[in-house]
């Protein structure tokens, strides 16, 4: 073997030239890859990243049927006090669950007395809204998200459009689930960046204000966002979840629930998809580039060593010994660009945390791109380069090993 | 005694729908520990004739007998398998493997091909590379030494498995006079040493006056046999 590796090398530096371009090809591959796939990652991490934790949470539980209609914000699809009660002790029950935040979603209009325009709020307890969203706070541009009964929180869009600011006194006017109309003076206390998802502009106000508003005598919750200890297991954590309610249905003390994750609740999932797509389109691509130059290159090497091989197969080399002697030729080939792929790739990365550009998305400005190097995933496309270079020797290499020594010996 | 046993030799190339008979009806025999040459002019079949008895290629009728194996047997690693433990072989054009050095092209058949165990390949490396006088190359590349210095690396790397015969293929031909004589006595001086059998091809007047039996062919067919130098 290690003879075999240093017939290999010395073979690869005797083609020195046409070694480094072709280490080079697959070094500039392996580098679009990685970094691509680093930036890629940090972008949809980021962008997931404040949707989960300023927003949805990770996983959210409605009654069946609530989120196809979310949009009119349903008031005649709540969980009961009875199933919210049900769900809160699976929640508490389950390890993976770091919090949970009820909410009270309707929809509403919004008066600053000369004014009038339609506003979507969420009814919530502030403290469980704050530990199930630990970016709602750097989201707030005035004021505080932890409002307390008679204030509200609105959406900058809204404070600007209307000309609200801290401190004024609005009026919310909302219909209950009878059709009867209500309404409420509430003072402004926060105002809410926008985030670029389909609820990115919904105010807030105090839970129990809604239920006022609302003439509900017992809390009754639209939504309740949880949020897990670790973003990581959450097909874990959501199947889990899942399991408890639909027992809890099955056993007839709750009405039929659905649990659904982030994905299936931001549109924004589907740009995740997209990237993921596009990452391995870079990725194939990739494949394509070390299939095709190393076959390339190990053809050029058979035929350019015809005569060598067939002396190698003269003196009684075995097959399979040429056949290992190219492929790890490929391999080393392959290991070198990988080498100079992955250094060059890391060192770019770094460089671009250093520089820390920004971009914007939507409304949302001033977003700082920091990928960070991911050695599991680095390890992943390296082992992929090194499978397609073995794979693109391969048949160079059979060539060789099934060479007729007699015609290799006649080879000018 | 006999090495060699060929008996009705005959070896037919088809291409396309042209079918070539390179070698006719041959029989001969060839003993153990003997210098023997295979004369003749292109064409007549001398290097078809090496390929066959050094298992490179399969006769197409009649029965070759090398070391007691059926040449005709055998398959594509059985014939590499013979090949690694019962010949050796010296080319024209030397065929030195250029990325390795003198010592590495000699230990190549020992190491990749006989396994054998390091102390025992450095040994005899070192001593066939002295034996043949290059021992001073040993870590030059091929291309580093004169064609003289390398077909003597050339003869210490077939002879250095220790095999029964050494199949040499105009052996001379790219040598000038002095280095061709060099090369010469050094293999009689390993046949002498070893009881290695040599078997030539060649049209060079040098290499068949060393012979001690000379084979003519012509046309593939054996027109001849001439002992002791005595070859016209």
């Amino acid at each position: 073997m290690t003879t075999l590796t240093k017939i290999a090398v010395r073979n690869l530096t005797r083609y020195r030239r046409r070694s480094v371009l072709t280490a080079s090809l697959i070094a500039i591959g392996v580098i679009a890859v990685v970094v691509f796939e680093a930036a890629a990652g940090a972008f949809t991490g980021l962008m997931i990243g404040q949707m989960t934790d300023a927003m949805l949470g990770h996983l959210q539980i409605h009654r069946r049927g609530y989120v196809a209609s979310i949009d009119n914000l349903p008031l005649t699809m709540m969980l009961t006090p009875a199933e919210v009660a049900i769900v809160e002790k699976t929640l508490r029950a389950e390890p993976e669950v770091e919090s949970y935040s009820r909410r009270l979603k309707f929809g509403g209009m919004f008066s600053n007395y000369t004014e009038t325009t339609a506003i979507r709020l969420n009814g919530v307890y502030p403290d469980e809204e704050v530990r199930t969203l630990p970016l709602l706070a750097s989201r707030i541009r005035q004021g505080t998200a932890r409002l307390t009964k008679g204030e509200i929180v609105i959406p900058d869009l809204l404070a600007t459009g209307m000309g609200v600011t801290l401190g004024d006194t609005v009026v919310v006017i909302a219909t209950n689930r009878d059709g009867s109309v209500n309404a409420a003076q509430l003072t402004v206390s926060g105002v809410l960046a926008n985030i670029t998802s389909p609820s990115g502009r919904d105010g807030y106000v105090h839970i129990e204000d809604a239920m006022t508003l609302l003439r509900m005598e017992a809390p009754e919750i639209s939504e309740i966002a949880v949020r897990l200890k670790d973003f990581d297991r959450l097909d874990r954590a959501a199947g889990a979840v899942r399991t408890a309610v639909q027992q809890a249905n099955t056993s007839g003390q709750a009405g039929e629930m659905e649990v659904h994750t982030w994905e299936g609740l931001s549109p924004f999932y589907n740009v995740a998809v997209l990237i993921n797509i596009l990452a391995l389109s870079a990725t194939l691509g990739l494949v394509a580039i070390v299939l095709v130059s190393v076959m390339n290159v190990m053809l050029m090497s058979v035929y350019e060593r015809v005569k060598e091989i067939g002396t190698m197969a003269a003196m009684g080399t075995m097959p399979r010994t040429i056949l290992g002697m190219f492929v790890i030729e490929g391999l080393s080939l392959g290991v070198l660009g990988i080498l100079i792929g992955d250094a060059v790739a890391a060192a770019a990365i770094l460089v671009i945390n250093a520089v820390g550009p920004t971009f914007n998305f939507g409304r949302e400005t001033g977003l700082v791109l920091s990928p960070h190097v991911d050695l599991g995933q680095m390890l992943i496309i390296s082992a992929v380069v090194l499978l397609v270079a073995v794979v693109g020797t391969v048949q160079p290499a059979f060539k060789a090993s099934r060479m007729d020594p007699v015609e290799a010996l006649r080879h000018g | 005694m006999s090495l060699i046993v060929a008996n009705g030799l005959t070896k037919t190339y088809t291409t396309g729908t042209v079918r070539v008979e390179a070698l006719t009806d041959l029989t001969f025999t060839i003993d153990r520990a003997s210098f023997v040459s295979f004369i003749g002019p292109s064409g007549s079949g001398k290097t078809t004739l090496l390929n066959l008895i050094g298992a490179l290629d399969r006769p197409t009728t009649g029965r070759l007998l090398v070391s007691d194996t059926d040449i005709a047997t055998l398959d594509r690693r059985a014939a590499a398998a013979f090949r690694g433990r019962t010949v050796g072989f010296i080319f024209q054009e030397f065929n030195l493997i250029p990325v390795l050095t003198a010592y590495e092209n000699v230990e190549y058949p020992l190491l990749l091909v006989q396994h054998v165990a390091a102390a025992e390949r450095r040994q005899r490396v070192l001593a066939l590379l002295d034996a043949v006088g290059v021992a001073g190359q040993r870590d030059k590349y091929p291309d580093q030494l004169s064609g003289g210095q390398k077909q003597r690396i050339a003869v210490a790397r077939a002879l250095v498995t220790n095999p029964q015969l050494v199949l040499a293929d105009e052996p001379t031909a790219n040598l000038d006079r002095a280095n061709a004589a060099l090369v010469m006595s050094t293999m009689r001086r390993m046949r002498d040493t070893l009881g290695t059998t040599f078997v030539f091809s060649t049209h060079d007047p040098r290499v068949m006056a060393e012979a001690e039996i000379v084979f003519r062919l012509e046309d593939g067919r054996l027109m001849g046999r001439d002992i002791a130098g005595a070859a016209a």
